[in-house]
């Protein structure tokens, strides 16, 4: 069946019959070539979803203080709420089971200096922990570590950018730097996924700058990190249990919506990934429709391409071709065809997407990609349901009697 | 070579049944060239049909070179056709896009000869009937005696025991008819056996018996002297 001959004999119709084999070569190519750069689409909208979240740490809630909006235990309503150095130590002594690391981060605008440059930036006091919920990359020197914070130490750690306006192509490592009035030594130089913005920080210890206010204790912010195999269930749960805590800690209404705030990003990050594949789904189903869309069309070629050659099946069929043998030059045929276009329509449409690359960033889609498998695994469908397109109106071709066949005109 | 007795053949359309042989008792010795007459719906072509196992019979029974054709499957029936059988049609029936030797060469191609042994034999078929020149041309560049003689040359390359010719000159000229029927007569001088379904009187003249069919049973058959087609050939 597949003899060298047959293959001759099947190569020599294709190429007489250019337009019959364009038709059915493009309605499968067109296809797949859909399919491929819709899925893809689909999996670079995921890829949004997760470059938006994947900068920072995901077991990480931030807890901000806010103004309360009831009153509550005899305070008024309207009251600002402050967290000090006693509030880390008390979450860090009460959810012991659940903590891996927690940091306070104090942010204040400054103005740096160094030389002759000089430019605005912000600076986060923080404690060392701060390096995993930011997930920051430390390119040179070292981040701030417990010593720091215990001497209250001048030391900065700058970002990328913060090197690059500065120093230019010096190094920075134990230069000297003006911020807000003060003098640091920079003892390291960090880089953040997150974009330029998170590379434009200056960390400090916040015993420094708590120091430099006054020696103040407050805290501007709080954030706890909590141990990743807890789960998101577990995850949920410190969640409301930490809101309990400290609203009872800081005499705030449980109702109170504004008294303080938890960003959750682990349940943040679900809910979006959840959206990411809703989305998903909806367009792997077109792209799904695609591929039946493009299996009716071939079968509708098939069925034509039959009648079409009917009269030829049954000279055929009269010099001594058995069904078997009609069938199978049919279906060779359309399967070469739909092969070899199914696979050039999936190879375009691989093709473009990876030319795609970031181009269409601005509507949500990063660096488009279909995997190999999935492509072949529909190309292949596409095939074998061409194929069995193919057989139905083939065998009923073999099955007709030469002289009904040759008399069709 | 062909033994045919009491022969029935009906039709069914919607609920009238049309019969159409009534009973034919027939046979054919090797070397014979035979014409089958008789008018439009005398039922020739339908015998001819049934003889060239394009068609089966309802009744009756029909052995070929000793095998009795019944209960054939389409694979078994093709097999037979491409083993016994040549047919030329009225209508040519050669295959458009492919060129007069690929024609030659397709019931070679079914009998599973190579390649090559298959292109140099029709070639040798085409030079046979005149047309080794036009070996690379399409039918539709052939004159319609062209074309028929393509035919008659796929026909014989199969090498079959019988040659079925359905009007074989139905759509020719007479002098192209005389042409192919010089053809034919020189193809059964060589020993084949010949049958050729035809209304023509002067074609019926040139074979060796004649066969008279009419409203389905045969109402004459004879031998007649046989007219030389080469006369009318210049």
């Amino acid at each position: 069946m597949l003899s060298r001959d047959n293959w001759k004999e099947i190569f020599d119709t294709i190429k007489k019959n250019k337009l019959r084999t364009f038709l059915s070569g493009f309605t499968v190519a067109l296809g797949i070539f859909i399919f491929v750069v819709l899925f893809g689409f689909g999996n670079g909208l995921i890829n949004t979803f997760d470059d938006f979240f994947g900068d920072d740490a995901t077991n990480v809630f931030f807890v901000f203080p806010g103004k309360t909006t009831k009153p509550y235990k005899g305070y008024k309503s309207n009251r600002q709420i402050e967290f000090d150095n006693s509030d880390l130590a008390d979450i860090e002594k009460n959810f012991t089971m659940f903590l891996e690391y927690t940091t306070p981060r104090i942010t204040r605008g400054a103005l740096v200096k160094y030389n002759n440059e000089s430019n605005n930036y912000t600076t986060r006091a923080v404690a060392p922990a701060h390096q995993f919920a930011e997930k920051t990359i430390v390119m040179k020197g070292r981040f701030l570590n417990q010593e720091d914070i215990k001497n209250k130490t001048k030391y900065a750690v700058i970002g990328r950018l913060v090197e690059k306006d500065l120093f230019g192509n010096k190094n920075p490592i134990g230069e000297y730097i003006d911020i807000g009035g003060s003098a640091y030594m920079v003892i390291g130089v960090f880089q953040d996924e997150g974009g330029d913005n998170e590379e434009r920080y200056i960390y400090i210890p916040y015993t420094t700058r708590q120091l430099i206010e006054k020696n103040t204790d407050k805290i501007d912010q709080i954030i706890v990190g909590f141990r990743p195999e807890i789960g998101y269930v577990g995850a949920m749960a410190f969640d409301k249990s930490l809101d309990r805590f400290i609203r009872d800690k800081k005499n705030i209404s449980p109702e109170d919506q504004s008294g303080i705030f938890i960003r959750n990003v682990a349940d943040q990050l679900k809910q979006n990934q959840q959206f990411a594949r809703v989305l998903q789904i909806i367009v792997a189903f077109v792209a799904f429709g695609t591929i039946i869309a493009g299996i009716i069309g071939i079968s509708n070629i098939m069925v034509f391409v039959v009648k079409e050659r009917t009269k030829e099946l049954g000279i055929r069929k009269a010099l001594g071709a058995t069904p078997r043998s009609v069938i199978s030059t049919i279906l060779l045929e359309s399967v070469f065809i739909t092969t070899f276009s199914g696979f050039t329509g999936m190879l375009a449409g691989i093709g473009l997407l990876s030319s795609m690359g970031e181009k269409l960033e601005d509507f949500f889609i990063t660096n488009p990609f279909i995997d190999l498998g999935t492509a072949i695994f529909a190309t292949f469908i596409l095939i074998l349901f061409g194929a069995i397109a193919g057989y139905i109106p083939a065998k009923r071709a073999a099955n007709i009697k030469p002289i009904v066949a040759l008399r069709d005109e | 070579m062909i033994e045919i007795k009491d022969l029935h053949k009906s039709y069914i359309m919607g609920k009238n049944s049309l019969h159409v042989l009534k009973g034919i008792n027939f046979s054919v010795q090797e070397g014979e060239l035979v014409a089958i007459m008789g008018s439009s719906g005398s039922g020739k072509s339908t015998l001819l049909n049934i003889l060239g196992m394009l068609d089966v019979l309802d009744e009756g029974s029909y052995s070929l070179d000793n095998v009795p054709i019944k209960n054939l499957n389409e694979t078994k029936a093709a097999q037979y056709r491409n083993k016994f059988l040549g047919f030329v049609f009225q209508s040519f029936n050669l295959i458009n896009y492919k060129t007069a030797l690929e024609n030659v060469a397709l019931p070679l191609y079914y009998q599973r000869v190579g390649r090559k042994e298959r292109n140099v034999k029709a070639l040798r078929y085409l030079e046979q009937v005149g047309l080794k020149e036009w070996a690379s041309h399409l039918p539709s560049e052939l004159s319609g005696g062209q074309k028929q003689r393509v035919a008659i040359a796929r026909a014989m390359a199969a090498e079959p025991k019988v040659l079925l010719a359905d009007e074989p000159t139905g759509a020719l000229d007479s002098k192209t008819s005389y042409e192919v029927m010089d053809l034919i007569q020189k193809i059964n001088d060589s020993g084949n056996t010949i049958l050729i379904v035809t209304h023509e009187p002067d074609i019926a003249n040139m074979c060796k018996r004649v066969v008279h069919l009419k409203d389905g049973v045969i109402v004459e058959d004879k031998k007649i002297t046989q007219v030389r087609a080469s006369q009318y050939v210049k």
